[in-house]
């Protein structure tokens, strides 16, 4: 394999782009997490066996790559040319796809996707509302290459930027360049990218480091794992031009443990980059000098906090600190160092090959460019999209996810993570843009959008949110861990039946001294997730409190199961699926009852019952 | 054996106490859980005090000192997952199993842990089998897995 330089990359990515012009047809498979979690795998066996036996192989390209988005409808393939987009896909469809799609340039009608607003069926992947509706700068590039393949990086102009960076450019102008486009950190707190480097640049020190944080623990987030999975290569393009502005010898990607496709991507990526000196010792030649490690995350939630995430690095537990100085001046090691995340580094390539004009002029005034979010929850279409800021919730919710799954009503949706909050339908208008979500108590965060509709209980999600911040604790300051965990006993007892307004208050009052007296973002935006529900859905509130009812029927203590006579007939499906035993089996063919000593409420019988006998009141 | 096993994780790594994460991840790979005698070993050979290993060995969610079960059953609690009802799924699996999250069954079969979110949440809810992603997990499907898992199981004991 030939190093590059900067004389001959031009030439060596010339010729790799010509090699891919042999094939004359390609096929895109998907193999995200979630398509594999789907059975893309034993989709890409079957694909390679009928291509052998058909004598097809080398003539078609067949294309692994990482998410495509859309993972509600996996496995998914695309066949280019035509754009022919195939979902849902088994082994079994194969020989057909082949034969008919491949041979014929035909259309197999079955593996086609379904609008399930209109029940057409749309052939071609740039016509389903799902993608029609996005703009996908970042994700698009995942369909174009394989993440184990550096070559398909290049092909699609990978490390041009890089090229462009080092032949033509400052440092200084660099940051510059970062700092028109207005580009705000896709971790959560929105802090400008550019002051960043900036400030890390001019920092007295050496080594200085340059650290990707992967270490993406909201629920209900995954774009950067999608990325990392996807498409390494852009986050080590971006840490080496931010190493090369900065001034970094070293970097890291702090990735969390339970991505391990994650992990085994960006090892391989490092090792190909490596291999064609991308990476180490004077880079393409020209004197820039860059490593990255890679340190798995030991599952704490608070590591996804810059001082956190640096104690961990240094094989400690991960307590933040005060950041009386910033991390930029003394970080790992106690040198400066640079953390920006997944997707923040992704763009980077991108605004130095297209500029920070094109980056700008996407977006609103002071929220620019595009943001992945992770769509899920209640709503038809999940999977991660990609908009430009600015955009509203409901143009998120209804046009490009489909609107409510199961036609009940949609009444929230909880937006940035445990720091973010939970936004009625009546504000669905908003854009997001991180001033004016976080002025409605919410946040952009990292970019996770549950969608609830009517069976979900405010009052539950507030206390899931509490038990899952008082676990994810470090326990350093008081206020996070004692506040956090009398907030909970409080919601508690309201979810519970024991729910005074007065306790009301107090939750409310303690939220605030969590807030005020805690040291890092976790303890400080813990009690928004609270506040909100309280603030948009006080009545859910009121109905525990004064009526002792869940009007959602989530609240254990509040509901009770009870098997409709009329209705029942006494089929046992109930009686076979509870865990617990709680259904009474009296005579035969007679309606079936529930005993309630036994009966946990986990509603497991109602979702099984095919005569909708089992209430819940 | 097991210095061994130490030896060959430490083969490729600095030795320095920054790499105390990873090794341990590395040894929880290799033993399923963290045995005291490695962790006392990898505080001599990380020059790191004991006191600190069983820290961060206390610290990380990843990390367990109870040996686990044949079959780790991992169910995701994230967001998406909760409104999709995850704790009823839960309330199956430990109603079947007769344990609580973090336990093992007295077979030694099955050991249920229960994670913040793993990333998957299009496919909510999901649980993890051994390394495998099950999505859109409903209390019967995840019934007849873990049938299907200890009859396996079973079968495989009765013919050694």
């Amino acid at each position: 394999m030939t190093v590059l330089t900067l004389k001959n990359f031009n030439k060596l990515s010339d010729e790799i782009k010509k090699k891919n012009k042999n094939y004359n047809k390609l096929i895109t498979l998907c193999a995200g997490t979630g398509c594999c979690a789907s059975g893309c795998l034993s989709v890409l066996e079957s694909l390679n066996k009928e291509l052998k036996k058909k004598k097809l192989t080398g003539k078609i390209k067949i294309r692994t790559t990482g998410c495509h988005g859309f993972c509600e409808q996996g496995p998914l393939m695309v066949i280019e040319p035509g754009n022919i987009f195939y979902c849902h896909i088994t082994p079994g469809d194969i020989p057909e796809i082949i034969s008919e799609s491949l041979e014929k340039n035909k259309i197999v009608e079955r593996s086609l996707y379904v609008d399930p607003s209109t029940g057409k069926k749309i052939a071609r992947e740039k016509d389903i509302p799902f993608y029609k509706a996005q703009d996908r700068s970042i994700l698009s590039q995942n369909k174009l290459v394989d993440p184990c393949d550096i070559n398909d990086y290049i092909a699609d102009g990978g490390y041009s930027a890089l090229v462009k960076v080092l032949a033509s450019m400052e440092p200084e102008e660099v940051i510059e360049e970062v700092k028109k486009s207005g580009l705000r950190g896709r971790g959560g707190g929105g802090f400008l990218t550019a002051r960043k480097w900036e400030s890390c640049r001019k920092a007295e020190g050496r080594p200085k480091y340059v650290i990707c944080n992967a270490d993406e623990g909201d629920p209900g987030a995954y774009m950067d794992r999608s990325v990392l999975e996807g498409n390494p290569h852009v986050v080590i393009e971006g840490m080496l031009i931010a190493a090369f502005a900065i001034g970094a010898e070293h970097g890291a990607i702090y990735v969390r443990n339970e991505y391990p496709l994650a992990v085994k991507h960006s090892r391989i990526a490092i090792g190909q980059a490596e291999k064609l000196g991308l990476l180490g010792k004077n880079i393409l030649g020209a004197g820039l000098s860059f490593d990255i490690r890679i340190a798995r995350g030991g599952g704490a939630f608070v590591c996804g906090e810059s001082s956190a995430l640096m104690a961990s690095l240094e094989g400690r537990v991960g307590e933040p600190r005060p950041k009386d100085t910033h991390t930029t001046e003394k970080g790992f090691e106690e040198m400066p160092t640079n953390l920006n995340n997944v997707e923040t580094l992704a763009n980077v390539p991108s605004i130095m090959n297209k500029g920070a004009a094109w980056f700008s002029k996407k977006g609103t005034k002071t929220s620019k460019g595009t943001k992945i979010f992770a769509l899920t929850g209640q709503v038809k279409n999940t999977g991660l999209i990609e908009v430009p800021m600015g955009t509203t919730m409901r143009e998120i919710i209804y046009d490009i996810g489909g609107g409510p799954s199961n036609g009940r009503g949609i009444k929230a949706v909880q937006i940035g993570g445990p720091s973010g909050g939970c936004l009625p339908e009546k504000l669905f208008n908003l854009p997001v843009d991180f001033e004016v979500l976080t002025e409605f108590g919410a946040m952009v965060g990292s970019g996770g959008m549950v969608v609830m509709d009517e069976s979900t209980c405010m009052v539950d999600v507030a206390k899931y949110f509490l038990k899952f911040l008082l676990d994810e604790s470090c326990g350093k300051c008081v206020s996070c861990r004692i506040g956090l965990s009398r907030m909970l006993e409080i919601i508690t007892d309201i979810s519970e039946g024991r729910g005074t307004h007065q306790k009301l208050e107090l939750l409310k009052d303690t939220a605030q001294t969590v807030s005020l007296a805690s040291l890092c973002a976790l303890g400080k935006t813990a009690p928004n997730p609270a506040l909100t529900t309280i603030n948009y859905f006080e009545n859910e509130y009121r109905a525990h409190i004064d009526k002792k009812k869940c009007p959602a029927g989530v609240c254990r203590d509040l509901i009770h199961y009870s098997i409709s006579e009329k209705k029942c007939k006494a089929c046992g499906l109930c009686l076979k699926a509870c865990p617990h035993g709680a259904i009474l089996n009296g005579q035969k063919r007679r309606p079936l009852k529930i005993d309630q000593e036994k009966c946990h409420k986990c509603g497991i019988c109602k979702e099984v019952c095919e005569f909708e006998a089992v209430t819940v009141s | 054996m097991k210095a061994k096993t130490l030896d060959k994780i430490l083969e490729k790594r600095a030795n320095s106490r920054y790499e105390l994460i990873e090794v341990l991840q590395d040894v929880q790979h290799s033993y399923n859980y963290l045995p005291e005698e490695v962790l006392r070993e990898v505080s001599e050979r990380l020059d790191t005090p004991l006191i600190e290993v069983f820290r961060v060995a206390n610290f990380y969610k990843a990390f367990t000192l109870k040996p686990r079960g044949k079959h780790l059953l991992t169910v995701c609690m994230g967001t998406a997952c909760h409104v999709k009802g995850a704790p009823r799924f839960l309330d199956e699996v430990l109603g079947q199993l007769n344990i609580k999250p973090g336990e093992t069954t007295e077979d030694g079969e099955f050991t249920v842990e229960t994670v913040n979110c793993l990333g998957a949440c299009a496919l909510s809810p999901v649980v993890i089998l051994d390394g495998t992603y099950h999505k859109h997990m409903t209390p019967a499907k995840l019934r007849a897995l873990i049938q299907k898992t200890s009859d396996k199981s079973g079968k495989k004991a009765k013919k050694k």
